[in-house]
């Protein structure tokens, strides 16, 4: 590709420089997370982290590991810029979002700095395209401040046992109900909505249980709404990791495997929807 | 009641309810003793259909809890089809499905035990309701064919899906002929395409009909109960009288039988036409037939052929649920058996704009029976005094 090493000659310029031979690798994680236009990303030597948020009580976060790319510089740390989400989904899908056997996009990924614009340079057959995305002001970021030595109950699931549940979720509900106790029902989904209620149980012996670790019985209540995003994480993942702390605060963690084999994590946050009752 | 439904009859349940769905809004779901029947009819009242689980359908039926008079229900359809929405999930997850009525609870609890111990419950709730029933008998129909179902949905394939009706017809050398019904008011380039299949004698089981004889009749219903038939491998019958009359479609197997009534275009210029010309012409009363109970027409008919919904309310709901079944005086003279009275024909213009019919359909007659287990003085007089205060 001699026309892509003229194009970014001087390395150095760039704060943060990255490239991929399969540009599905890092679409794919950024789907899982597509709900909102726009997104924050965060780069350090470590990986990139793209966030984002929702009506200031969701967020979801998509790691792509520095390992993930073929080749993946920072200058200066951290390298961050906020980002319009769509857009950047549709460059990288240039050449055709369906994959075909055998052929792959790749991709070289530059940002200069502040105020410059992201750089993509995407090469399939030959033929390369170049996108100039614009880069805005960096939001602040939420920080739910949920920390592992604060979770309560744990669970970790296969996503198939849950994808079925949450693509069928009554969203007639205003809030997603979950259950986590060591005793029955051990694991409930609930919605309450126009036609009744419906609850999925899942036992703790199950199968789709890879593990189970609840200490006390917490019934948590999430709107729906904000929830339901979070499908396009669970349907592409293979694990999901369930946890919730002490304030009722829920974290979902899913695990990814990309065509490549390797593992990519993508995180939602959601904070309850309100105090939770002890009765229930 | 109470009832456990296990393997592939699972699914067999949701495609029922999927057929179901096609017509009605409302579920009326009725544990008998000979099994538990599924019934709903459309807003129209043009169309009903119900399906009758047999006992033996079931692991596991008990139609009432001992002690206690059977209950009956009825529910939001959207509420039931969404236990039963996907059909791949029925297949691959579900290995038994557990349905029961608790009348102190005023639930309707479906249970789906799934794959890996998962099990979904879902607590509908629900309407007391009387029975809907629908008086027809195949056996009066002059005209019946029989096909395995696959034959019949092969043969409707090739019409557009937007198609609404259908028209089903004997052709020369008994061909049943099955062609797209056009609309007199339609745009000329819907018009430019009628589709027209035709199919021998031969690939039916059963063929009691004249050349000439035709009926045009709803599309998606039919295709609702074909897919239904279909996918359990399962003929079909079709029970025709003269257009205008209610077809009646049945499928009966061991296990379950479905019976869907469809109301027929009143067109008498139909069957007198050759079905290979594509002109049909419509003569000018015709534009009235839109009025569903016009007196003309409901005289001049065979009334016991026609359907009859047996449906009452008690108690509170009996209010709300009225608007509903504003078609009800044109039931009494039914019930009396007696010639049309001058009070039906003054009640007749205030029914007409509740219900309005779709296209020219004939509506089936409906209307409110008292339930012998109920009340013997019933909603009927109810009704009686509402058409007076409309009037």
């Amino acid at each position: 590709m001699p026309l892509l090493n003229q194009q970014i000659e001087e390395e150095n310029d760039y704060s943060l420089t990255a490239s991929l031979d399969n540009v599905r690798n890092l679409s794919t994680i950024l789907k899982a997370i597509h709900f909102r236009e726009h997104a924050t990303c965060f780069a350090t030597k470590n990986g990139i982290k793209v966030t984002v948020e929702n009506a200031k009580c969701v967020q979801a976060n998509a790691f792509i590991q520095a390992g993930i790319f073929q080749e993946f510089k920072v200058q200066e740390e951290p390298v961050t810029f906020r980002i319009n989400l769509t857009v950047l989904l549709d460059c990288l899908s240039i050449f055709g979002s369906s994959p075909m056997p055998g052929i792959l996009t790749a991709l070289r990924m530059c940002y200069q700095g502040y105020g410059y614009p992201l750089m993509l340079f995407l090469e399939e057959g030959g033929v390369v395209t170049v996108c100039k995305i614009n880069t805005q002001e960096p939001e602040e970021t939420l920080d739910f401040d949920f920390c592992s030595t604060n979770v309560i109950n744990k669970i970790i699931l296969q996503s198939e046992g849950l994808r079925e549940a949450f693509s069928e979720l009554d969203m007639t509900s205003e809030v997603l109900q979950i259950t986590m106790s060591p005793d029955k029902p051990y694991f409930r989904l609930s919605t309450f909505g126009n036609a009744g209620s419906s609850h999925l149980d899942y036992p703790k012996d199950s199968d789709l249980m890879e593990s189970f670790n609840c200490t006390q019985t917490q019934v948590n209540r999430y709107k729906i709404s904000l929830l339901k995003p979070s499908t396009k994480a669970l349907v592409l993942s293979c694990k999901v990791s369930i946890r919730t702390d002490n304030r009722g605060f829920l974290s979902l963690q899913y695990m990814i495997r990309n065509e490549d084999g390797q593992i990519c994590f993508v995180e939602y946050y959601c904070c309850p929807d309100e105090v939770p009752e002890s009765e229930s | 009641m109470k009832c456990l439904v296990t393997g592939g009859n699972v699914k067999v349940l949701g495609k029922a309810v999927h057929s179901l769905s096609r017509i009605g809004d409302e579920l009326y779901l009725e544990p008998l003793e000979d099994g538990l029947s599924l019934r709903t009819v459309n807003s129209s009242r043009s169309a009903y259909a119900c399906f009758l689980f047999a006992p033996l359908f079931f692991q596991l039926y008990q139609a009432a809890t001992p002690g206690q008079d059977p209950l009956r229900c009825k529910i939001l359809m959207k509420s039931f089809l969404s236990v039963f929405r996907s059909l791949v999930m029925l297949e691959k997850t579900v290995e038994k499905c557990c349905i029961s009525l608790n009348g102190r609870s005023s639930l309707l609890v479906v249970q789906l035990h799934c794959k890996y111990g998962v099990r979904k419950t879902h607590n509908l709730s629900f309407q007391d309701c009387e029975s809907l029933q629908a008086v027809f008998d195949p056996a009066s129909c002059a005209h019946m064919l029989r096909a395995p179902a696959k034959v019949l949905g092969e043969a409707i394939l090739p019409f557009p899906l937007a198609l609404a009706e259908v028209t089903l017809g004997i052709g020369r050398g008994h061909r049943v002929i099955l062609r797209s019904y056009q609309e007199e008011e339609a745009d000329s380039t819907v018009k430019a395409m009628v589709t027209e299949m035709s199919i021998g004698a031969e690939d039916f089981q059963q063929l009691q009909a004249q050349e000439g004889v035709a009926i045009t009749f709803c599309l998606k219903e039919f295709r609702g109960l074909l897919s239904f038939a279909e996918s359990a491998n399962l003929s079909l019958s079709i029970h025709f009288d003269a257009p205008g009359r209610p077809a009646i479609f049945t499928i009966t197997d061991s296990l379950l039988d479905a019976h869907f009534v469809l109301a027929t275009l009143s067109e008498p210029s139909l069957n007198s036409q050759d079905l290979r010309s594509p002109e049909l012409c419509r003569q000018a009363p015709q534009l009235q037939a839109h009025s569903t109970c016009h007196l003309d027409d409901f005289a001049n008919d065979d009334i016991d052929s026609y359907m009859i919904a047996m449906e009452t309310t008690v108690g509170s709901e009996g209010s709300r649920t009225l608007p509903s079944i504003s078609l009800s005086p044109g039931l009494q003279p039914h019930c009396n058996s007696g010639p049309q009275s001058e009070e039906e024909d003054e009640a007749e213009p205030s029914t007409v704009p509740g219900t309005p019919p779709p296209k020219k359909f004939r509506s089936l007659f409906f209307g409110s029976i008292l339930a012998p287990a109920h009340s013997p003085q019933g909603p009927s007089p109810v009704l009686a005094e509402d058409s007076e205060g409309e009037g």
